[in-house]
C-alpha cells in the first residue's frame, strides 16, 4: 500500500496547486477526451509535451511520480504486448517461432500504452495537487446546474467529503484493533485459511461497530447544530476564478484545436 | 521476566519523507515483579515504548531484551507468539476490541489462541470474571449489551485470561468514574502482590502513579528524562511543572502547608493517608508547644 500515490495529496505552492479546483477538474475532464484525438507521432508528441509541462509546473519530483506509477506499469507493458501480438497490419518486421510482428502493431502498441500512461499521469497529478476538500468543492460547484432537476448536489458532495475525511480515521482504527488482537495472540499474516477467517472477524466486527457509532455521533452532532443541507449555506473557502484559470482553459482549448488539425 | 532496553530508538515510516523519530536513547530496566508507572505528556512516546514490550513494534536501533527474547534492531524476529503470551497489553479503551457474541467466548479468545483447550478455558471463565469483579450472570450475555465500565472489565479479563507474566496497561482507567477507577487500580495492585505479575502502567493520573507504583519513569519528547521512586520523583515539584506534568493534589497541599508554616515534612505525601499522618504529627508537635 505504501507505494500507491494515487489519491495522496502532496502539499505545495506551485502554479498547479494554486489553480482553482474547477479548472483542474475541467482540465482533466477535457484532457481525458482529447487524448483520444491523438493518432499519429505529432499529436502524441504535443500531448506528451503538454503533460510534461503540467508535471514540471506542479513541482512534483519526476522520480516521485515514477515510483507511484510502478504498480500500474505492468498493466501498461501488458497492453503493449497484447497489441504487438494481436494486431496484424502493415509489414512484417520479424518472425520468430511462428509469431509474426507487424510494424503497425508496434506503433499501435506504443501509442495505446502512451495514451494509458498519459491518462494516469494527469489524473494522478490532479489528486497530488488538490486536497480532497477542494475536489469536492469543485465538483459541487461544477454540478450545481443540476440542482434545477432536483439532483441533491450538495448532499452528494457532503457524502463524498465525509467519506474522504474518514478514510485515514478508519485506517488508524484498523491498525489499532489489529494491534490489540495481535496482542491477544491473533496472527493476521499466516496460518490456515479457517483461522485467518476467524482473525478477520476479530478485526471486522469491532471496526464496523466503531464505524456505525461514529456515523451516528456525527449525525447527531450535525443535527444538534441545526444542519439543514444546502439551504442558504455560505462557504468559508470561496472558490475564486482567476486570470490564470482562464489562461489554462484557453490553453487546453488551443491544444484541442491543434490536435484536431494535426490528427491524420 | 525482566525487561532490559539498551539504546533503543524507534522511527516511524523509516526511509520515507514522512519519517518521524518517536523514541531515542531508551535505556530501561524493569525487574520482574515490580510495578512501574510511565508518565509523560501526550506525544512523549509512552505508547510507542509500550508496544515494544511484546514485539508489536521493533526497535530501529538498539536491543530489547524481553525475558528469553532478545530483539535486535534490523533483524526480523519471526516467532513472537510465545512472547505475546507472556506480555499482555491492555490498550487504551480496550472495550473497542470486543467482538464475540458472548462474554464467555470473548474472554476465551486470547487463551485459546495461545493453545488452551476450549474446555479448560470455559471452565475457568468464572475465575477470570471474579478477578475483574464481574458477576457470573454476564457470562452468556453479549458484551455489547453491557455498560461501558463492564465492557472494559470484560476486555481486561480477556487479557488476564492469557495469564501473562507482564501486564502492560495503557490508561486503563480513562473514562471511568472514581469508584470504578479505584476498584480497578486496587485489582491490578493485588495481581502484582498475589500473582507476582510485573505491571507497567501508563497513566496521566499522578495520583495513581504516586499511590501504586514502586518506580516511576517520566518520558519527555521521545526519551526517558527521569526515573525514580515516587518519593524521589515527587519531591521535586518544580521539575515536574517544568516538564509540563501535573503534581499530585496531596503534594500540592503539602507544599502549601509547608510554605504557610515555614516547615518541611520529612517526605512527600503521596496519598491521602500520608497527608493524614503528616498532619497528625504536626498537630501533636503543635500541641506540645
Amino acid at each position: 500500500m505504501n507505494g500507491m500515490i494515487i489519491g495522496k495529496y502532496v502539499p505545495g505552492d506551485s502554479l498547479i496547486h494554486r489553480l482553482d479546483p474547477r479548472t483542474k477538474l475541467l482540465l482533466m475532464f477535457i484532457y481525458v477526451f482529447i487524448v483520444f484525438l491523438a493518432n499519429n507521432g505529432w499529436t502524441y508528441g504535443i500531448l506528451t509535451l503538454f503533460t510534461c509541462l503540467l508535471l514540471f509546473l506542479s513541482r512534483i519530483p519526476f522520480s516521485f511520480m515514477m515510483r507511484g506509477l510502478k504498480p500500474v506499469l505492468w498493466v501498461i507493458v501488458f497492453t503493449f504486448f497484447l497489441h504487438v501480438l494481436l494486431t496484424k497490419e502493415g509489414h512484417i518486421v520479424f518472425q520468430w517461432l511462428g509469431i509474426e510482428v507487424y510494424d503497425k502493431a508496434i506503433q499501435q502498441g506504443a501509442f495505446i500504452s502512451l495514451r494509458f500512461l498519459l491518462l494516469i499521469v494527469v489524473t494522478t497529478l490532479l489528486t497530488l495537487t488538490t486536497t480532497p476538500i477542494e475536489v469536492t468543492d469543485g465538483m459541487e460547484s461544477l454540478l450545481s446546474p443540476l440542482k434545477k432537476w432536483n439532483v441533491p448536489v450538495h448532499e452528494l458532495a457532503l457524502m463524498m467529503s465525509i467519506s474522504l475525511r474518514f478514510i485515514p480515521t478508519l485506517m488508524e482504527e484498523t491498525e489499532k484493533i489489529m494491534k490489540a488482537q495481535t496482542a491477544r495472540g491473533v496472527d493476521f499474516s499466516s496460518g490456515p485459511l479457517q483461522e485467518r477467517m476467524k482473525a478477520m472477524t476479530a478485526l471486522l466486527v469491532p471496526l464496523f461497530i466503531s464505524a456505525f457509532k461514529r456515523a451516528e455521533e456525527l449525525a447527531v452532532a450535525m443535527e444538534v447544530r441545526g444542519y439543514r443541507g444546502s439551504q442558504n449555506r455560505t462557504k468559508w473557502r470561496e472558490l475564486t476564478w482567476g486570470r490564470i484559470d482562464t489562461a489554462f482553459m484557453l490553453f487546453i482549448g488551443l491544444l484541442a484545436i491543434a490536435l484536431w488539425l494535426l490528427r491524420s | 521476566m525482566d525487561i532490559v532496553f539498551r539504546d533503543v530508538e524507534h522511527r516511524y515510516q523509516i526511509n520515507t519523507p514522512f519519517e518521524k523519530r518517536a523514541l531515542y536513547d531508551i535505556h530501561v530496566d524493569i525487574r520482574s515483579g515490580s510495578y512501574v508507572a510511565v508518565i509523560g505528556h501526550t506525544g512523549s512516546g509512552k505508547s510507542t515504548l509500550l508496544q515494544h514490550f511484546n514485539g508489536l513494534l521493533q526497535p530501529t536501533k538498539g536491543t530489547a531484551h524481553l525475558g528469553d527474547y532478545t530483539i535486535v534492531a534490523g533483524k526480523k524476529e519471526k516467532q513472537l507468539k510465545p512472547l505475546r503470551k507472556k506480555v499482555g497489553i491492555v490498550f487504551q479503551f480496550p472495550e473497542h476490541q470486543l467482538f464475540e457474541e458472548t462474554v464467555e467466548k470473548d474472554i476465551c479468545f486470547g487463551p485459546m489462541n495461545f493453545g488452551m483447550s476450549e474446555q479448560e478455558a470455559k471452565a475457568r471463565v468464572g475465575e477470570w470474571l471474579a478477578l475483574v469483579g464481574l458477576p457470573e450472570e454476564v457470562r452468556h450475555k453479549s458484551p455489547f449489551a453491557l455498560s461501558g465500565g463492564q465492557m472494559r472489565r470484560v476486555a481486561i479479563a480477556g487479557v488476564l485470561a492469557m495469564e501473562p507474566e507482564v501486564l502492560v496497561l495503557d490508561e486503563p482507567t480513562a473514562g471511568l468514574d472514581p469508584r470504578g477507577r479505584k476498584e480497578m487500580m486496587d485489582m491490578f495492585a493485588n495481581l502484582q502482590r498475589q500473582k507476582k505479575m510485573t505491571i507497567v502502567l501508563v497513566t496521566h493520573s499522578m495520583e495513581e502513579a504516586a499511590r501504586y507504583a514502586d518506580d516511576i519513569i517520566i518520558m519527555h519528547r521521545g526519551t526517558i528524562v527521569r526515573r525514580g521512586t515516587p518519593e524521589q520523583i515527587f519531591r521535586n515539584v518544580d521539575d515536574l511543572i517544568h516538564l509540563g506534568l501535573d503534581v499530585p493534589e496531596t503534594v500540592l497541599f503539602q507544599r502549601a502547608i509547608e510554605q504557610k508554616f515555614g516547615i518541611q515534612f520529612p517526605e512527600p505525601c503521596l496519598t491521602i493517608e500520608d497527608v493524614e499522618r503528616s498532619l497528625q504529627t504536626l498537630f501533636t508537635r503543635v500541641k506540645r508547644i
